[in-house]
């Protein structure tokens, strides 16, 4: 029976294929919607995870806050401070003091404005960054304060081009330094900004040449045990407070961000967007589910006739019932499977022109499937009620 | 034997002052093998007569009987078993579906009962065969003249091996050479297989194949 109803609801459909596929359009469109918006939503979060762990995994960033009332600047750091961390904190990877300003770079005709970052060579461990070629720097030049700089790849491509830029002396204001390396790509931050575009230089060198100051403006640490990272938290905060001697009524004139936290909050945000937008394509199944009810609707109209022969020559009202039931459900069903074809064209589509990975996510295509699916039962039952309540003698008189 | 009896049956249309009474205190008895023809006006109540008797419609009081049994105490469930086994339907536009072929028609009332497929394949082509029909089975009523189509109609009403023939108008739409056919068909069925057949007619000349002619007048028998 169940098999029998199956075919005549196939039949029916092939019948009125246009008016089927018209029909159908609906779900297909919320099906692809769906998979479409949650598929490249879990792709841009990977993304923002992906390219925040890139910085640096169990990172913390102590910098200078911001005290609410007072205009005044807070306090940079000093040296002492990061020998402070370094030797009262354990459990840490590295400590990588650094001061950044904006600065032209200036080699033969060439010239371009750059960060340029002056640290240690634990700002390698800190930040994940790995030598494309070259060398990082000997404790003589960061000691003595020597100028030398590894270039960012878009630094070097900008400058030299495909030459290679080793043992060149580039321009930076008033004096001129030796490259003596080149870092690996990283490609573009979360934020749009280009991690490539920028200089490195020990701290003394930009300390002495091109700030005039000693003072550091950010000491990023890597702790070792990720489990650790808020007690380490913790730890440098209250150095910090100790070592400025803040009052216990007086807030902290410094933050120490976790980076964790950063990936967590930006990734949240996406998470709930990427929810959002599957929830307005959710409403477009609904609709497409009315669009059925419609249809199903007219085509017991239709067949009012056939359904009075079917109830007069033996049919029960379950029989009929399930006749279109079956023909609403393997309506929305084609709509379903076409939906999940469509989708993946258009999240592989959209993945790639968002730069963002394509995830195929089972969970979510089988969940819309069967939401399609139930649709058709949802919105196929009143119609199919209507046909099977139908008094056959009427039916039978019905052109 | 008596197969149906009516028993001081009345059925009243609508509610209200609009009532409208299709029958009036029907007393009707049909013994099995009969070949029993209904004729009057219209509105005289015959068809209301064959409605009840094809268990599709309710009376208003009194008693049906078939075989014995009161069928206004059966539910809709056990009026769909009785017809699905008991009662064959012929129709004055032969309703049968249009885009299935002669065989699909045959089969329908089988697959409803729940037959198997070689089953119902042979008893459609039986049936089919026994009307003359053996070589048009593949071909879809559009296809066929009125009189193969009210002969598919007759193999699907006669699928079932029912005891009754219920025909409402079976020549109504066919020339007189056609419906002779039919009416011929109509007689061997009932000669041969026994099958009771109750037609509703207009034309004394199809009533005259009948056995017996029961004249309906306001809802009420004449003769």
């Amino acid at each position: 029976m169940f098999w029998n109803s199956f075919v005549l609801a196939v039949h029916a459909i092939k019948r009125n294929l246009l008016r089927s596929f018209l029909t159908v359009l609906g779900i297909i469109i919320g099906v692809a919607a769906v998979i479409t918006m949650v598929t490249v939503g879990r792709g841009a979060t990977q993304s923002v995870s992906d390219q925040i762990s890139a910085m640096g995994t169990n990172q913390l960033v102590v910098r200078p806050g911001q005290r609410r009332g007072s205009g005044a600047n807070t306090p940079k750091f000093k040296q002492k401070d990061v020998d402070l961390i370094r030797t009262q904190v354990t459990g840490i990877a590295g400590v990588a003091p650094y001061s950044t300003l904006s600065a032209t770079v200036i080699f033969q005709a060439k010239n371009y404005t750059t960060l340029i970052t002056g640290t240690t060579n634990d700002f390698f461990t800190v930040g994940n960054w790995v030598l494309q070629s070259g060398r990082q720097f000997y404790d003589s030049e960061l000691n003595s304060g020597k100028a030398s700089c590894i270039l960012g790849t878009t630094v070097k491509n900008k400058l030299f081009g495909k030459e290679n830029p080793q043992g060149q002396r580039i321009r930076v204001k008033q004096f001129t330094c030796e490259v003596i390396g080149v870092l690996e790509s990283k490609g573009q931050s979360t934020w749009g900004t280009d991690q490539d575009d920028n200089v490195l230089m020990p701290l003394k060198t930009v300390h002495r040449r091109l700030l005039g100051s000693l003072d550091i403006e950010r000491i990023a640490v890597k702790v070792a045990d990720s489990k650790k990272i808020s007690i380490t938290q913790e730890k440098i905060t209250e150095l910090i407070r100790q070592s400025r001697r803040l009052p216990d009524n007086m807030e902290n004139d410094f933050r120490v961000l976790d980076m964790r936290q950063i990936i967590q909050t930006l990734t949240g945000t996406t998470r709930v967007l990427t929810m959002l937008l599957g929830a307005v394509a959710a409403v477009s199944l609904l609709v497409g589910g009315i669009g059925i009810m419609n249809i199903m609707l007219v085509s017991v109209t239709e067949r009012t006739k056939e359904i009075g022969i079917r109830l007069a020559i033996g049919a029960l009202e379950k029989h009929v019932l399930m006749q279109f039931l079956i023909e609403a459900v393997v309506l929305s069903s084609i709509g379903g499977v076409l939906g999940l074809i469509l989708a993946a064209g258009l999240s592989i589509f959209g993945a790639s022109l968002m730069g963002v990975p394509f995830i195929f996510d089972l969970q979510i295509n089988i969940l819309a499937f069967l939401f399609a699916a139930s649709i058709g039962i949802l919105f196929g039952f009143v119609p199919a009620r209507r046909a099977a309540r139908l008094n056959p003698i009427d039916a039978l008189r019905h052109e | 034997m008596t197969l149906i009896q009516f028993k001081n049956v009345t059925k009243t249309y609508g509610a209200g002052d609009s009532t409208f009474r299709a029958l009036k205190g029907l007393n009707l008895a049909i013994e099995d093998g009969e070949f029993l023809a209904l004729m009057g006006p219209s509105g005289s109540g015959k068809s209301t007569t064959m409605n009840i008797a094809a268990c599709l419609d309710t009376l208003t009081s009194g008693s049906y009987l078939f075989q014995n049994i009161p069928v206004e105490n059966l539910n809709t469930y056990q009026r769909t078993l009785l017809r699905r086994n008991f009662l064959g339907f012929i129709f004055q536009g032969f309703n049968l579906l249009a885009r299935s072929s002669a065989l699909e028609n045959v089969e329908l009332p089988l697959i409803y009962r729940g037959d198997k497929v070689h089953e119902r394949r042979s008893a459609a082509n039986d049936a089919l065969k026994k009307v003359g029909l053996s070589n048009w089975r593949d071909h879809t009523p559009n296809e066929l003249s009125g009189g193969q189509q009210q002969r598919v109609a007759i193999a699907r009403a006669i699928v079932t091996k029912p005891k009754i023939l219920l025909a409402d108008e079976p020549t109504g739409n066919l020339d007189s050479q056609t419906s002779s056919e039919i009416m011929s068909l109509l007689t061997s069925l009932n000669r041969d297989l026994g099958i009771t057949v109750i037609m509703v007619t207009h034309e004394p000349e199809m009533a005259k194949y009948a056995s017996r002619i029961v004249h309906f007048l306001d809802g009420q028998i004449t003769n």
